[in-house]
């Protein structure tokens, strides 16, 4: 399909605003289809760092513990090499977390205790200290 | 005015995207707003009006020379020719530095869609991203995201349905530091050995195949969406009076957070070492940092006050480089630094021109003996004159800059390179020194 004109950008912009709303602000995201995203940056250091097997664990441990409405999403690189993998959890209407040396063994406690639980494990959060153009 | 403090957040525009979107879907791209700017330039602006706007931004290259954006489109556009092209810089050789590759590998169609935008607006068909072969993962999502924005119509035939049409193609660099300079890269991209040529003719007058070709980086490319959506005043706003904006920069090396961080222009080297950065690991203390690459100069505990901005850290003997930003602590010796540095630019040298290829050599093989204690004064004096030899004489940006390095520790760190002198009348290097051979000069 040919996008040929700016009005079918911006129809095709609204039609999938709904998948990426969670991203752009996760405590005012009514509308989203998603109620839980995990972002993991796999970039060629994220990866470098193990975030293909974090990616996969999540995955796997999602649907051990029955997680039916989170999306495991991979993404570029935030940035934070000096704690890789990055992990960011959005949840509706919640403020984001992002934790910094995730490894496949983290995956477990942060879907039992964050995603499940509602409670973000502080040990492994990393702060947010930029916004975006 | 620049202030940052611990809960100030900083603004990202090039890394806009990076971690947020998954680089291999356009429509999440798109949802956020991608390639609105490509449709808003080529149906609701003329080519001036865009070159207008990007020059009004202030925005500067981003590839370590500074040149304006703007006023390079604009010379590329004013070349009458049948063909132009627009060439993307990603070959990124700097050791230490990994802006670009996360910029390619977080958001790539940024670039894409910046190309088509300055495409449109100096009149080139042909767009060209020259990156290193290096980069496996950066080509595949590349790949990935020129397939797609194809199939969508974003690049090709009648874009938008305008008569604009443009396409892009990825050539690879077989991984030569010296293919990142624009003359060089542009022989590389015709299948020629990779060696610079003499400017002018600049590449803007007659480039990749004879044609006017405008060559721009990564990072550059990465603002031009932003500029054409939120305004030239907008991002004028940013930055210091002469650099506007904001610069990436990789931190390595001594330093407690390694990563990749975007700060206004005008940023003073100790806040983004301490504040971002963490400081240094173990305790240990701070020394020098390398700002520009084998390019750059290192910068003390002296300099840590200066804005980050080209003129400023041309001023300290440095330079900006592309933003890889090399930490070192007190446990490093400048002396083997520098030796490192003209390892490198040595065995990267293409051997073109008699001062880069010979000189870069020697310098080498003086710090090797200084280094091994065998040197004398006479060899400090013979270096630091060679040194400025390499940098009048040579052909190029890589033997220009090659001996920065060694002029700025001998500037800032003279007593370690005295310390590895054994000379038996001034064993610490003090007293008055008269050269003993014809080269000498006096230190
Ligand atoms: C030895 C040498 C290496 C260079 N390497 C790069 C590089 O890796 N990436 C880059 O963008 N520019 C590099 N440059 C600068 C380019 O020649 C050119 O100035 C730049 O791509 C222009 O883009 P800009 O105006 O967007 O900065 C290098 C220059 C020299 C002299």
């Amino acid at each position: 399909m040919k996008i040929n004109s700016l009005d079918k950008l911006k129809k095709i912009r609204n039609e999938y605003q709904k998948n990426v709303c969670l991203r752009v602000n996760s405590t005012d995201s009514e509308n989203s289809d998603i109620r839980i995203e995990i972002l993991i940056g796999m970039a060629t250091c994220g990866i470098s760092a193990g975030a293909k097997d974090t990616f996969n664990a999540f995955q796997e441990e999602l649907a051990k513990q029955g997680v039916n409405d989170a999306k495991v999403v991979s993404v570029g690189c935030i940035g934070y090499c000096h704690s890789e993998p990055t992990v960011q959890v959005n949840i509706r209407g919640r403020e984001p977390v992002l934790y910094g040396n995730v490894k496949k063994e983290e995956v477990q406690e942060i879907v039992q205790k964050h995603i499940k639980g509602g409670n973000p494990i502080e040990a492994l959060t990393l702060a947010i200290n930029f916004e975006r153009a | 005015m620049v202030e940052i403090s611990n809960n100030k957040k900083l603004l990202r525009i090039a890394l806009r995207n990076c971690g947020l979107l998954n680089p291999e879907d356009i429509f999440e791209y798109i949802a956020l707003g991608g390639y609105e700017s490509l449709g808003k330039a080529i149906t609701q602006m003329t080519q001036d009006q865009v070159i207008d706007e990007i020059k009004k931004s202030g925005l500067r290259g981003r590839g370590g020379g500074g040149f304006p954006t703007g006023l390079k489109w604009e010379l590329t556009k004013k070349q009458k020719s049948q063909e132009k092209f627009i060439i993307c810089n990603a070959d990124e050789g700097d050791p230490g530095a990994f802006m670009d590759r996360s910029i390619l590998e977080g958001d790539p169609h940024s670039v894409l869609e910046a190309m088509a935008i300055g495409g449109y607006a100096i009149g080139a068909r042909k767009g060209l991203i020259y990156i290193r072969a290096e980069y496996p993962l950066a080509i595949a999502r590349l790949s990935t995201a020129l397939q797609q924005a194809g199939e969508n119509g974003l690049l090709g035939e009648n874009i938008f349905g305008t008569d604009f049409s443009f396409d892009i193609y990825l050539k690879y660099g077989a991984g030569a530091f010296v293919c990142g300079e624009e003359t060089a890269l542009i022989n590389s991209c015709e299948g020629k050995r990779g060696e610079p040529n003499y400017k002018p003719p600049y590449p803007v007058e007659e480039g990749y195949w004879g044609y006017p070709t405008c060559v721009n980086n990564v990072e550059t490319f990465a603002n031009i969406a932003p500029i054409i959506t939120k305004g030239a005043q907008w991002f004028a706003s940013l930055g210091t009076e002469k650099c506007k904006g904001t610069k990436v920069f990789a931190l390595v090396g001594k330093i407690k957070n390694v990563g990749v961080i975007e700060v206004p222009m005008g940023t003073t080297l100790r806040e983004i070492i301490y504040d971002i950065g963490g400081g240094i690991p173990g305790g240990r203390k701070f020394k020098a940092v390398q700002t520009g690459g084998p390019s750059g100069g290192v910068i003390g505990e002296a300099n840590l006050d200066t804005p980050m901005d080209y003129d400023s850290l041309i001023s300290i003997g440095s330079m900006m480089g592309s933003g890889g930003m090399i930490i070192m602590d007190e446990t490093d010796n400048m002396v083997k630094i520098a030796k490192f540095y003209l390892e490198f630019t040595m065995d990267e040298s293409c051997g073109r021109c008699t001062p880069c290829r010979i000189g870069t050599k020697r310098l080498y093989e003086i710090l090797n003996k200084i280094t091994s204690r065998k040197g004398t004064m006479a060899d400090l004096d013979a270096l630091k004159q060679l040194a400025y030899m390499v940098k009048d004489g040579s052909l190029c940006g890589l033997g220009q800059t090659a001996p920065n390095p060694v002029i700025s520790t001998m500037k800032y760190f003279w007593d370690e390179y005295l310390a590895f002198i054994k000379d038996v009348d001034h064993p610490r290097g003090e007293g008055r020194y008269t050269a003993k051979n014809k080269i000498g000069i006096r230190s």
